[in-house]
């Protein structure tokens, strides 16, 4: 095809000016016979690799009628505690990491400071350790043989007061820190002193917990307090696996939008809690959404790591992907497809709002990109 | 910008206080853990955990078929990211979607549809097992189940770069006489490299790792088609802590130099690309 033929005007003239829009530039365009070829070559093997799978799920799950599917599913006890179970897990582990990502996206992106870099990288830690070591350093801490396991048997609700008093002065700081007025003309008496604040304000605050916990005897004494085998332990293998997914989807958002209207609603007067609910959330949400549901597809599913802290408990501590390898282990196939069903039927529902979020505008920034390619992408438009 | 945001904006100490925080309790602590009793392993404890016949058979079917599939995928990813790229076809973004979904598929599921499609009795078996090709509980099986897994990073780190590329270059090329042959394979390929290599890192690295779907189409035969995470769970089993801990630190170094690897890589490619 000679390259002169595309800039002759009467034959871009008599073409609509859409076709000519979509059309990619003539020297781009190979042959024919490879564009179809190649195209074919690649139907067969996303149908092979993907498509066939995906339908034989459901195919399998559904082969001996829709009743028996429902009584697989609601009426085996295991199996229904398993999903009660998943349906437990995955929020704890979501919004722990949902937090992080929050507090990390605004460290990084709104500041900088030294080892910027080096906590930028260890964000993506978790997803270069294998899920089995993952779940591996759990047990080698809570365990039995663990580190704080004899601890943990002989007295280990004793530490639930100072953990509840340290989650009430965190909670309390982050309350100071965004309803305190940003106008240093406004910081009078208390507001003053901030550092005292927080320091007397803190103690106080830790030592009234843990007494009013320890005077009301909320917690049981001497008796072991199960990690390991039991739901926190899942709940702990879980967050490490998604830990990178909400955080690295904001970084990018953050940085991209700047910091310009959050300081101008600053320096108008608006506090942090003001700030970040009208300016910093809006121009995130739809990050942050795409963060959430990678975060929850990945949760729900999480094998590997789960499978090492769970003990195999049937009815106890199996999730919903440790009660599909059960009843494959116990030949019960429908069982065990009738179960993968519902999380490939919550991994299409995911595609189609990862696509959808896509085309709102949010840039692909997959965690199968690397952030310096996504970060190419942005400035290149 | 930063100097003005520190005295403006609010949350500074806060923000950064807590994400350390929440990232050293629960990732740096336990994996300092994780070495720290490996640490106390003597030498001769260690090497004898992860330098058995069993652990060396493990490791070579780990990264044997991690290569393999990584390989294999170097060449689907270029594929498939140039289809997807480059031409139109009714239903490309439901095509462009599906490249996502062993990232949203859990690996169990995975695993058991694919253990289930190979076996002589399954949907494709049927056909290849009569072949001579079994692909489930064989080293083929973890290849291909690798495959999958692995697909998503390989298509995606090519094709954000392919859809980059200018056309100026190509057209000086066509109109310096070269063929569509000649073009793709010196001007479009050598862009790639950074991307290529850095999605067969990507790919490698995740390929390592992988429990949940390899369990289930492998048999998990050892000496045969038994993965390193598989004999770390094995270990557990038996509640040779010291012996688990010991195979999984070898796993974490290579991750961790995995993880290096790949963020030269990247450095690397993009000082390319600008």
């Amino acid at each position: 095809m000679p390259p002169e033929a595309s800039l002759k005007p009467e034959a871009s003239l008599n073409q609509p000016i859409s076709a000519l829009a979509i059309r990619k530039p003539r020297i781009q365009q190979d042959p024919a016979w490879i564009r179809w070829g190649l195209t074919l070559i690649v139907l067969v093997v996303v149908g092979v690799l993907i498509v066939i799978p995906v339908v034989h799920v459901f195919s399998q799950a559904l082969a001996e009628g829709v009743g028996v599917y429902w009584d697989n599913l609601f009426n085996d006890p295991d199996t229904l505690h398993s999903i009660l179970l998943t349906l437990t897990v995955v929020p704890v582990a979501l919004v722990a990491n949902v937090l992080f990502g929050v507090a990390a996206a605004w460290a990084i992106a709104r500041f900088s400071f030294p080892g910027r870099t080096l906590l930028t990288t260890l964000v993506d830690l978790p997803f270069s350790v294998s899920p089995v070591v993952a779940g591996l350093i759990f047990v080698l801490i809570f365990g039995r043989q663990g580190y704080f396991g004899p601890f943990l048997r002989s007295d280990g609700y004793s530490i639930m007061p100072y953990l509840f008093a340290f989650l009430g002065v965190v909670v309390l700081l982050a309350m100071y820190q965004l309803f305190r007025p940003t106008n240093p003309a406004a910081r009078r008496g208390v507001w003053s002193y901030p550092w005292l604040v927080r320091l007397a304000g803190g103690a106080a605050v830790f030592a009234l917990l843990v007494f009013v916990q320890q005077y009301f005897e909320v917690w049981p004494r001497n008796e072991s307090l199960r990690i390991i085998f039991a739901t926190p332990g899942l709940i702990l293998a879980t967050a490490f696996v998604t830990f990178p997914f909400v955080a690295r989807e904001l970084i990018p958002v953050m940085e991209a939008t700047g910091a310009d209207e959050e300081l101008a609603a600053v320096s108008l007067g608006a506090n942090g809690w003001k700030m970040f609910w009208r300016i910093t959330v809006p121009n995130i949400k739809w990050g942050l959404a795409y963060g959430i549901i990678l975060c929850n597809a990945r949760a729900m599913g999480e094998f590997g790591a789960v499978y090492v802290v769970s003990g195999h408990i049937a009815g106890q501590t199996d999730t919903m992907p440790l009660r599909i390898e059960k009843l494959f282990q116990e030949y019960n196939l429908p069982g065990s497809f009738a179960v993968a069903s519902v999380l490939t039927l919550l991994a299409l529902v995911t595609l189609v709002l990862k696509a959808g979020l896509e085309r709102q505008g949010i840039k692909k920034v997959d965690e199968t990109v690397p952030a310096e390619f996504a970060a190419g992408e942005r400035h290149g438009h | 910008m930063s100097n003005v945001n520190r005295r403006v904006l609010p949350g500074f100490s806060l923000s950064l206080g807590y994400s350390v925080f929440y990232l050293s309790v629960l990732v740096l602590l336990p994996l300092a853990a994780c070495f720290f009793r490996a640490g106390s392993l003597s030498f001769d404890e260690f090497w004898n955990a992860v330098w058995t016949e069993r652990a060396r058979a493990a490791y070579l079917v780990t990264f044997g078929s991690s290569f393999i599939a990584a390989s294999i995928n170097l060449f689907l990813g270029l594929l498939i990211a140039w289809v997807l790229v480059r031409y139109e076809f009714p239903g490309k973004r439901v095509v462009d979607s599906l490249i996502d979904l062993p990232l949203a598929l859990p690996t169990a599921v995975g695993g058991l549809v694919y253990a289930n499609l190979y076996v002589p009795t399954g949907w494709l078996g049927q056909y290849l097992v009569p072949m001579g090709i079994e692909a489930a509980y064989s080293r083929l099986a973890i290849v291909l189940v690798l495959t999958f897994i692995g697909l998503p990073f390989a298509v995606r780190t090519v094709q954000a770069v392919l859809e980059q590329v200018d056309v100026e270059p190509e057209e000086a090329a066509a109109s310096l006489g070269a063929t569509r042959w000649q073009v793709f394979r010196r001007v479009i390929l050598p862009l790639l490299y950074p991307a290529l290599i850095t999605g067969f890192a990507l790919t490698f690295a995740r390929c390592l790792g992988e429990y949940g779907s390899v369990v289930f189409v492998s048999g998990n035969k050892p000496f045969d088609t038994e993965i390193a995470p598989v004999l770390i769970v094995a270990r557990l089993e038996e509640f040779a802590y010291g012996e688990a801990t010991a195979i999984a630190v070898v796993l974490l170094m290579i991750s961790f130099s995995m993880l290096v690897l790949i963020n030269v890589l990247e450095r690397w490619s993009s000082r390319r690309a600008a």
